[in-house]
């Protein structure tokens, strides 16, 4: 705002002014709307920390009690505490994002560089596969899991991802790289270097920004996940986070709602830590891709 | 001479590349057939078949389809769903391109606006969230607390089958920040120069948006549109949370694949859920297709 630019500079000194009178509007109605968004969130948080009969008879945000009871009876409020699912959550998520970035990137690669006779044919299967609802392949799937009796464990949903099932991340990183430098994999060929050497040292280390973008989306998308970790895991000392808040919800009484919403929002925590620290990866992975 | 060595070359060099290519591809293959292609084919036979997992799927023909038919749920989830496709997802993106529109003129704090109403897109899929959703709008929620402050006595929302479905249609456009991202950077490609020619042949504010942006932006629409119509089409999480797996008050939020679930495996009736499934595919291909059929006349390709 200090520096004017050279158009403010040359234009006369009232329309600037009214330039500066619009702005400040338009900051005050984005900033009204921007609270008004956020307003649910900072409910939340505040009323996480609020002791449990004020939550739902006071609507502020600044509230008159603090307190950390909230956490230590949700910790506990199922027959196991929530470390253990966090820790089973974290199994999932770091799974499915090693699973994604080894399927994807080998796959990725050989349908983007590698001749080959079916080539158009795959890549055009893992397109329309982007497409296709997954519930008409979770029932064959479950009675398929279930007959190697693999319920109640995390292998149905780390397995898929190993598989390069995730046609959207085949597709953003043939997308990646064809727009890499054909050159750099010639020069490689040339020194003698084949394929596989070609891939690892050549063209994954180009392929950082992709990886990146994959990462945060397997990492949000596997923590939030329900429907799948919902049909699989049925034990308590298995669940992910979401299907212990799924369950806490199931046994809720007036005065479980602090909990619930001392466990909801630690259950944000992780989401929220990697948003501030990939914002930027992630602005552009959406803005590339439209992933959610 | 020198050709055919050549050629040589270039045969054994592609043939290297086609074993290298399958190797590569392992991985893929293996999940084609065993997580996509045998349960799809699967699934369209458990299609026609009476099957509970404990026994053998028993052939049954039609019958599953023509029971949907008289299937009260079935149809009460088709509404709900087409109700919520049909009025969240243009209001959402409604919303996402009047903020990137605001946000696009060169105004500071970009940054921050962006990641601000990017925020709720992250979260809004979570079960988190769809818990929070159900206090603020139960009996004694934030909304009623709010109203209450104006004098207004408000019920449950959540408990009336004519404003459940509403609450969540508030959370679809809730999470409008990331179509609104996309807009942004579509907004972006547009060049100066079509603007600066614009304002030459005399066009003002209003028909530069209507001749320059919008039909420039239309691919982006498009794009934004299909996303989240198939999205939409196989929301989950939410309603069950909202409704406690339910899909009440009334079957007000029954989404699609809530009454899949609860046929599939709370009833176990997996051969009814496999025929429901095959019929969702089927919508959504169908609407897809009609989306990309409409598209021809109102999307513009800057190459036509």
């Amino acid at each position: 705002m200090a520096t004017l630019t050279a158009g403010e500079v040359i234009s006369s000194p009232a329309p600037v002014r009214q330039g500066r009178f619009r702005s400040v509007l338009k900051h005050t109605g984005l900033l009204v709307f921007v609270a008004f968004m956020i307003y649910p969130l900072v409910w939340m948080v505040v009323s996480a920390f609020k002791p449990p009969e004020q939550i739902l008879t006071e609507p502020g945000i600044i509230p008159s009690d603090l307190t950390f009871e909230n956490f230590k009876e949700g910790w506990h409020a199922l027959n196991r505490p929530f470390s253990v699912f966090f820790v089973n959550s974290l199994i999932v998520t770091l799974g499915s994002i090693a699973g994604n970035l080894f399927s994807c990137s080998l796959t990725a690669y050989a349908l983007a560089r590698l001749q080959f006779r079916m080539r158009k044919v795959y890549f055009a299967i893992t397109l329309a596969s982007v497409m296709l609802p997954f519930h008409v392949l979770v029932i064959p799937q479950y009675i398929f899991f279930s007959q190697l009796d693999l319920v109640n464990t995390y292998w149905p949903l780390l397995i898929p991802k190993f598989l390069a099932t995730d046609a959207f991340f085949v597709f953003l990183m043939v997308q990646f790289i064809r727009t890499l430098p054909r050159e750099l994999d010639r020069a490689a060929w040339i020194d003698g270097a084949g394929p596989f050497l070609t891939f690892w040292y050549v063209v994954l280390p180009l392929m950082r920004p992709a990886l990146v973008t994959t990462t945060i989306f397997t990492f949000i998308w596997t923590w939030n996940d329900f429907f799948v970790p919902l049909i699989y895991l049925t034990r308590t000392k298995v669940f992910t986070v979401p299907v212990a808040l799924n369950s806490m919800v199931d046994s809720e009484t007036q005065s479980g709602v602090g909990m619930l919403f001392a466990m909801s929002l630690l259950s944000l925590v992780p989401i929220l830590i990697f948003f501030a620290v990939a914002q930027k990866y992630l602005i552009r992975g959406i803005a590339t891709t439209g992933l959610k | 001479m020198r050709s055919r060595s050549a050629n040589a070359k270039v045969h054994s060099h592609l043939n290297r590349q086609g074993r290298a290519a399958h190797v590569f591809l392992i991985p893929w293959q293996l999940g084609f057939l065993l997580i996509t292609a045998v349960p799809l084919f699967a699934s369209l036979y458990l299609a026609f078949t009476n099957y509970d997992i404990l026994n053998p799927p028993e052939w049954t023909g039609l019958e599953n389809f023509q029971r949907m038919i008289h299937d009260d749920q079935f149809w009460a989830s088709v509404k709900v769903t087409l109700i919520y496709v049909v009025v969240s997802v243009p209001l959402q993106l409604g919303f996402a391109l009047l903020l990137a529109l605001i946000l696009d003129r060169g105004l500071s704090g970009l940054a921050f606006y962006r990641s601000a109403f990017y925020l709720p897109s992250l979260l809004g899929s979570s079960v988190a969230i769809a818990i929070l959703w159900r206090e603020i709008f139960g009996d004694d929620g934030l909304i009623n607390k709010g109203l209450a402050l104006i004098g207004i006595h408000g019920e449950s929302w959540l408990q009336n089958p004519k404003t459940a479905l509403a609450t969540l249609i508030v959370l679809n456009v809730w999470t409008f920040g990331s179509p609104m991202v996309i807009f942004l950077a579509g907004l972006r490609q547009i060049p100066d120069e079509l603007y600066e020619a614009a304002k030459v042949d005399g066009a003002g504010v209003w028909r530069q948006f209507t001749h320059v942006t919008v039909p420039l932006l239309t691919p982006i629409i498009f794009f934004n549109l299909i996303l989240q119509t198939i999205g939409a089409f196989q929301t989950f999480t939410q309603a069950h949370i909202i409704s406690g797996g339910t899909g009440g008050p009334a079957n007000s939020t029954l989404f699609y694949t809530l009454y899949v679930y609860q046929q599939g495996f709370v009833a176990f009736d997996m051969g009814y859920a496999s025929a429901l499934a095959w019929v969702l595919m089927v919508a959504i291909a169908v609407v897809t297709a009609l989306h990309f059929l409409v598209s021809k006349y109102w999307v513009f390709y800057g190459d036509s």
